[in-house]
């Protein structure tokens, strides 16, 4: 049951990220890396390790919406909708990429896998976080308050006069005020 | 096996019930049609979905047929994932280990979704809505991960079982009223509802919900009340205690609550006005997103004393 899951969503990863370079929109590419990757953190789920799972497809999709924004922002037919390739170095990209796609399956398929040792924890989410951070809680917590205060502060800096510049009528006739 | 199938098929009819009861109270109140009578507007629902099945599907030139197909019809879906996790007193179609995450991926999958349910239209106002939302997303998903993460750090898990269970005796919204209507707004917010509205907003024709017609609209508009159900189930089980109630049954307690916060969130569309994404911007990150923060550190240093 298992097994065939795998192989059903492996199937759809790998499908769906060749449908990424044949599709002629960028809104159907950003759509089909999306599927990728919803997969890729479904066979996460068959490991028994559902927080590593969902965690996977929830940043992986909030991650899909912005860069759709980005994609389309920065392309040079951004209609989308019009043709389009992916591909550049056609042959040379090809090349490597299903040579790099061999190379990590053979290391996935000759390598000598350990054995599993003892039980698997009741609470898989509990265990992962002892194992990740376990000792080094106190400076984690540090680090990322200090990392989240850097992007408020950094949005905060940046937006101070945005595009709307804080809808006060004066700013609107900040050019004629002179 | 066939007893999952059951309470999923449950889940979902118990869902869509929500959501066709939310249709009948938002057309109640809707001051548009008050000449018209109590029972027509009561069965706005039924009358909906009758004219929208026999409508005539309208296409725009050149849309992306697959795309808007599938963003149209995608919120109904996430609706009904989410109902999945929903505990009807002490029984859930499912109650994985990480119910709460479950929960906020679902929402995250609307950034894309909704999206590309503008997008795919090929209609400048749906595009307008679609990119509305990625905004006015960026403005409530913080407020709504850390709204999330306050009653999983007080219950010690992610299993909404167990955050249920650790209600016993003091509903987490006695002493979480911050994260609550955090997470109130945010639900308003991916359902696009109220003064989150702004992404399918008049001004823009109706934004997303501007192009799809008939049985596209019947499952977009299905979807939307879908969600702001599924959202009430949500904030039961996390915040109201779940089931927990006197004399009464549990399940009966769950759909009660339910019922009281799906009526409250339909009742604050006309009550308050659309805003802006960069107004909710500037709201969220400056005035919300700080106050739960400090919600959540209250809620961290209480939960530590109780350990």
């Amino acid at each position: 049951m298992r097994t065939a899951a795998f192989v059903v969503l492996a199937v759809l990863a790998v499908a769906a990220g060749i449908t990424i370079f044949t599709v002629n929109s960028m809104a159907r590419a950003t759509v089909a890396l999306a599927v990728s990757f919803v997969a890729v953190g479904a066979a996460i789920l068959l490991i028994d390790a559902p927080y590593l799972g969902v965690i996977t497809i929830l940043m992986m999709l909030m991650e899909m919406g912005i860069m759709a924004v980005f994609m389309i922002m920065y392309m040079m037919n951004p209609g989308g909708l019009m043709p389009m390739s992916m591909m550049h170095n056609k042959r040379g990209a090809v090349a490597i990429s299903v040579g790099v796609f061999l190379l990590l399956a053979a290391g996935a398929v000759f390598a000598p896998w350990p054995q599993r040792r003892g039980e698997p924890p009741a609470d898989p989410t509990r265990a992962l976080g002892q194992a990740l951070m376990g000792s080094k809680m106190l400076v984690m917590m540090i680090v990322s308050a200090v990392l989240f205060a850097t992007i408020v502060s950094a949005l905060v800096l940046a937006t101070g006069r945005g595009r709307y510049d804080r809808d006060t009528p004066a700013a609107l006739t900040d050019g004629q005020q002179s | 096996m066939g007893a999952a199938v059951c309470s999923a098929v449950v889940a979902a009819g118990v869902l869509l019930s929500f959501a066709a009861a939310g249709s009948v109270v938002d057309g109640v109140l809707d001051p548009t049609t008050r000449t018209v009578g109590l029972g027509r507007r009561a069965g706005r629902p039924v009358w909906e979905t009758a004219r929208l099945l026999r409508q005539r599907r309208r296409s725009t030139v050149a849309p992306d047929a697959l795309l808007w197909r599938g963003g149209t019809a995608a919120p109904l879906v996430i609706a009904l994932l989410m109902a999945a996790i929903i505990p009807a007193g002490a029984t859930a179609a499912a109650d994985p280990l990480v119910g709460v995450v479950w929960f906020n991926t679902l929402d995250v999958a609307l950034w894309l979704i909704v999206w590309v349910a503008g997008w795919g239209a090929n209609s400048v106002h749906a595009l307008i809505g679609g990119y509305r939302f990625l905004a006015q997303a960026l403005a409530y998903e913080l407020p709504l991960m850390f709204a999330l993460t306050a009653p999983a750090v007080a219950a010690g898990s992610l299993r909404i079982s167990d955050v249920v269970a650790r209600q016993h005796g003091l509903w987490f919204v006695v002493w979480m009223p911050v994260a609550f209507l955090a997470f109130l707004g945010a639900v308003a917010g991916f359902s696009l509802w109220g003064p989150l509205a702004y992404p399918a907003g008049r001004d823009i024709a109706g934004g997303v919900l501007a192009e799809p017609s008939g049985p596209d609209r019947l499952v977009l508009a299905a979807g939307r009340y879908a969600l702001l159900a599924a959202g009430a189930g949500m904030a039961t089980a996390l915040f109201l205690g779940g089931g927990a109630g006197p004399m009464l049954p549990g399940w009966c307690w769950s759909v009660l609550k339910t019922a009281v916060v799906l009526v409250a969130l339909v009742a604050v569309r006309r009550r308050l006005p659309v805003l802006r994404a960069d107004r909710v911007m500037r709201l969220a990150w400056l005035v919300v997103l700080p106050a739960t923060l400090l919600q959540l550190l209250a809620v961290s240093v209480i939960a530590v004393e109780r350990s």
